[in-house]
């Protein structure tokens, strides 16, 4: 049985899980640079108002910020702290340079995290988000860019090695291709899958049936 | 699996053939001088006992020497990361044990307070006494566990029968405390469920002052012991600037002569109260990684001596919404899990599902070392390595 009648999910090609009123997270209502006026309307008007107790993201300011700001103008999107932890938001073209500055001046030398958000409402539907950590700061920064999806983006592997494996998860769960990379292929799923499960159109029971078939020698893995 | 099925010679993907991987190491030529062999590829696991559950090492050997291996997971692959979107924060927390189901209380601490930091709201204290209490005993239980397979792996099979037998006290507490062993599903959003039972404390103490003789046991079996040390110094060295490259933490790193841990750069629960050492190694082989890992047993009980001791009266949940909805906001929050940084990256829409989460596992990260602490050794090292890295499955597949 491919898919569960009752169950919430959506069909592989439908709507994403949030319906289109739902508040989208805050980094992205505070993102007017890279979206149309189509798709901001909607959710960021009444978000900000509905959620009063919430904690919003403060300005973060520091040396980094100004310096990065000075070389780079307009391509940090935003330097913001958020419950105390302080993210960047760069532009996809920059973003690869910035990590590479980072690394070399700024001593974040340990890649904590890479991993990407789908926004499938959005134009361009993915965040990809480093989180880094600089030993010598004792300080923890998370880098953030917007993709498109089939976008793809310059491998961090020359940077931190940590992230080729994290890349190929990545293109695993979310399609997203990494151009650089010395070995992108799927790694939690088997080669021959099809479909990047962790995008919000893939239901939540879908399955690559014919890889199930041919390898497990079942009709249905459900 | 159905090998012999009439469909097979159409099959357009191979589960199990070698030389679709290894393509991108780089080998050179094998050297002809050792028993002048060729090349020679080889499968160690899914289902070999010594790699710890079903990883698959494809190692490339010249004779007995490892030219360089390449790791195929993913054969526990449950998708939690999807399952989290698709469940409420509540419903999600019994997930996360069973990735380290070895420690799961540690798995469970991580992800709740990474819902609290959403909620933006604090466990009280007595809570994080009691989650501290119950981490530090995970961690000793984690560390047991581990040194008893790694010993077995290298050939030593007595410290599994002692490491066994003081694992099971702690067991026994967890089971005391909430009726679970292993996936216990100790901590709720906000605090505690259970309040300890009587004499929790004392069978925490009573533990701590015989645990101490029971790791010189350990030690006595083991530290001098001509085999162990002949198998584990100088082998799978990794430095310390590889290790931060390729984002090793843990015991792993505090080996190779990096002090850091978590719970003093970056303290969460009430670490901070606590006085205890990073214990740190300098060769960054596998006998120093034994060696911070028997410190840190030693080092943990003493915050739980103090935790004990210290430990106060009052409420054990924080006021929390029966329905929660955390602000639209993103944080990362992580611990100090036994086997290094476990890291939870959530998302949240406004809605009663996290929109994301996403898990750092320390053993996926860790387990990307494999490689590079391998290639030149021999294959038997490839076992004490595995063993040494402290994976755990379920974690690295997720």
């Amino acid at each position: 049985m491919p898919e569960d009648p009752k169950s919430p999910p959506p069909p592989p090609t439908g709507e994403p899980k949030a319906p289109a009123g739902q508040p989208v997270p805050a980094s992205v209502q505070s993102t007017p640079v890279e979206k149309p006026p189509a798709a901001t309307a909607k959710p960021a008007a009444p978000a900000a108002p509905a959620k009063p107790a919430g904690p919003v993201p403060l300005p973060w300011e520091s040396p980094l910020v100004t310096k990065l700001q000075r070389q780079y103008g307009s391509g940090i999107q935003e330097a913001k702290s958020y419950v105390g932890q302080n993210y960047l938001v760069l532009d996809p073209s920059i973003a690869h340079e910035v990590l590479q500055i980072l690394r070399d001046e700024e001593e974040f030398e340990y890649c904590v995290d890479l991993t990407a958000v789908h926004y499938p409402q959005r134009e361009k539907q993915f965040d990809l988000v480093w989180i880094l950590y600089s030993f010598a700061h004792n300080m923890r920064l998370r880098v953030k860019t917007i993709i498109a999806d089939g976008e793809s983006f310059p491998s961090s592997v020359d940077i931190w090695p940590t992230t080729n494996w994290l890349e190929r998860e990545v293109f695993d769960m979310f399609g997203i291709t990494f151009t650089g990379h010395p070995d992108l292929k799927r790694i939690l799923l088997p080669d021959g899958w099809k479909g990047y499960p962790l995008r919000k159109d893939y239901g939540i029971i879908q399955q690559d049936q014919e890889w199930v078939q041919i390898n497990l020698g079942i009709e249905s893995g459900q | 699996m159905g090998a012999d099925q009439p469909g097979d010679r159409e099959r357009p993907i191979k589960m199990t053939d070698p030389t679709t991987y290894l393509s991108h190491l780089e080998l050179g030529e094998p050297d002809k001088t050792f028993l002048d062999s060729n090349e020679l590829i080889i499968n160690m696991g899914p289902q070999h006992p010594a790699t710890h559950g079903v990883l698959r090492v494809i190692l490339k050997l010249d004779g007995e020497k490892v030219l360089g291996t390449e790791c195929v997971i993913g054969y526990l692959h449950r998708g939690v990361e999807k399952i989290a979107e698709n469940r409420t924060y509540t419903m999600f927390n019994p997930y996360v044990d069973r990735m380290d189901y070895v420690a799961a209380v540690s798995n469970g601490l991580g992800y709740c307070q990474a819902v609290e930091k959403l909620l933006n709201i604090e466990a009280p204290p007595r809570a994080n006494y009691i989650r501290v209490i119950l981490t530090e005993l995970n961690r000793l239980a984690s560390h047991q566990l581990w040194l008893g397979t790694h010993a077995l792996d290298i050939g030593a099979m007595t410290p599994l029968f002692y490491t066994f037998r003081d694992r099971e006290e702690i067991l026994k507490i967890f089971e005391r405390y909430c009726g679970a062993r292993l996936t216990t599903h100790a901590f709720r959003i906000g605090g505690c469920q259970y309040e300890t039972y009587d004499g929790f404390e004392q069978d925490v103490k009573n533990f701590i002052d015989t645990a101490p003789a029971k790791i010189d046991e350990y030690e006595e079996l083991l530290t001098t012991n001509r085999i162990w040390v002949e198998r584990t110094v100088g082998v799978g060295k990794i430095s310390a600037e590889d290790c931060k490259a390729l984002g090793v933490t843990g015991p792993v790193l505090r080996a190779s002569g990096v002090k850091w841990d978590i719970r003093k750069a970056l303290p969460y629960a009430n670490y901070s109260e606590f006085d205890f050492e990073i214990p740190t190694g300098q060769n960054g082989d596998t006998f120093d990684r034994y060696i911070v890992r028997m410190q840190e047993m030693r080092q943990s009980l003493r915050i739980l001596r103090q935790a004990v001791e210290r430990i106060p009266e009052g409420p054990i949940m924080a006021k929390v919404p029966k329905i929660m909805k955390p602000p639209v906001g993103e944080v990362y929050h992580s611990i100090e899990a036994p086997k290094g940084e476990l890291g939870y990256f959530m998302v949240s829409d406004g809605s009663t599902q996290p929109y994301r989460v996403r898990v750092r596992p320390p053993s996926f990260v860790n387990l990307q070392a494999l490689d590079i602490m391998v290639r030149g050794q021999l294959v038997a090292d490839v076992i004490a390595v595995i063993g040494t890295l402290d994976i755990v499955l379920g974690e690295v597949d997720r």
